[in-house]
């Protein structure tokens, strides 16, 4: 009994220790339902400040005002459109970790489907040119045959 | 037309490390300012002077001028004051945003450093910070008799910024009188 009480405990710390990395402050929402919203939100959005972060595993000064931000813009009943939309016309599109499509991220979004469909097109032909010479039966009578190696014996002769 | 096909990979890999190297010269910690072209946002917060007087956008408007995010926790913001002074001396008008600051400790900073401000804006929540996009200070920002921002700078606005980003524009909204 004395020995479980120690155990129990590290069960304890282990199992939430996860969620204290998270996010560091206690949120309170008037209605539940927002917290997986204000989470999945946090996660998605950039510290402005600290270039590789997002929100979330963020401690900057400028992070935890975001995150008050966007609590309170979540109890004001906003989407998660207009909260993204709300950031981005103050902290520009950088904010976003996941861009929006537009004519400075087509490049960016459209390459990959351009490479793989390039890629495919290279194969495509590829098989289609070397499939017919490797598939084709090609019969060598004897007479062949003993033409095919004078040619390999001048061949070696010359060398 | 086979052998030029050869060159295809080499032509791509050009292509590609003239586009790397060119984002080399790019400093990655410069935003993209949401802000430049727009109107100053509307605001409502009391002076830093005076907490009765109520200061908002309409305080902004009618002059080119100079909005200066600064901070007394804020280092660079010392490194820069010399420069607001000489600016303010110079007859640029400069309106503070002192942002997320003790009043008190703002007072004394003025007080010994001199004050280069027409009035300082007292946003001690951060709240216009957020409307604006302010991610660190000091932060400066250019906006016209308009009210529209011109320019914005994140960083220390030292002599050769001024030169480089402000001077002009600056000169071009004011018709070179200052």
């Amino acid at each position: 009994m004395t020995a479980l009480a120690p155990m129990t405990l590290c069960l304890l710390i282990l199992s939430f220790s996860p969620l204290t990395f998270a996010v560091a402050e206690i949120v309170e929402f008037s209605d539940e339902s927002l917290r997986p919203r204000y989470q999945q939100l946090v996660e998605e959005l950039r510290c402005p400040k600290c270039q590789n972060q997002n929100l979330a595993d963020s401690n900057s000064p400028i992070s935890q005002d975001l995150r008050r931000e966007i609590q309170r813009l979540l109890e004001q009943q906003m989407t998660d459109q207009q909260i993204k939309d709300y950031l981005k016309t103050r902290y520009s599109e950088f904010i976003l970790y996941r861009p929006e499509v537009n004519k400075n991220t087509w490049l960016l979004w459209g390459s990959p489907i351009a490479v793989v469909l390039v890629g495919l097109l290279i194969v495509v032909r590829h098989n289609r040119r070397v499939k017919p010479s490797l598939t084709r039966h090609v019969p060598v009578d004897s007479r062949d045959q003993q033409r095919l190696a004078a040619m390999l014996r001048d061949e070696e002769n010359q060398r | 037309m086979n052998r030029l096909a050869l060159f295809v990979p080499l032509v791509l890999f050009a292509g590609l490390s003239l586009v790397l190297l060119l984002g080399l010269d790019k400093d990655p910690s410069e935003l993209p300012s949401a802000l430049v072209g727009e109107p100053f946002p509307a605001f409502n917060l009391p002076a830093l002077s005076d907490e009765s007087r109520r200061l908002t956008e309409q305080d902004i408007k009618g002059d080119v001028m100079l909005i200066n995010v600064w901070a007394t926790w804020c280092f660079a913001c010392r490194i820069e004051h010399p420069m607001l002074n000489n600016l303010s001396a110079q007859g640029v008008k400069i309106v503070g945003l002192n942002y997320k600051d003790q009043r008190a400790s703002a007072q004394t900073w003025l007080a010994d450093r001199g004050d280069p401000y027409v009035v300082n804006i007292f946003d001690a929540e951060g709240s216009l910070g957020i409307d604006l996009g302010v991610y660190g200070a000091p932060e400066t920002y250019l906006v016209d008799a308009q009210g529209i921002i011109r320019h914005r700078r994140v960083g220390v606005v030292d002599e050769r910024v001024w030169n480089a980003e402000f001077s002009e524009l600056y000169e071009r909204l004011t018709g070179g009188k200052q």
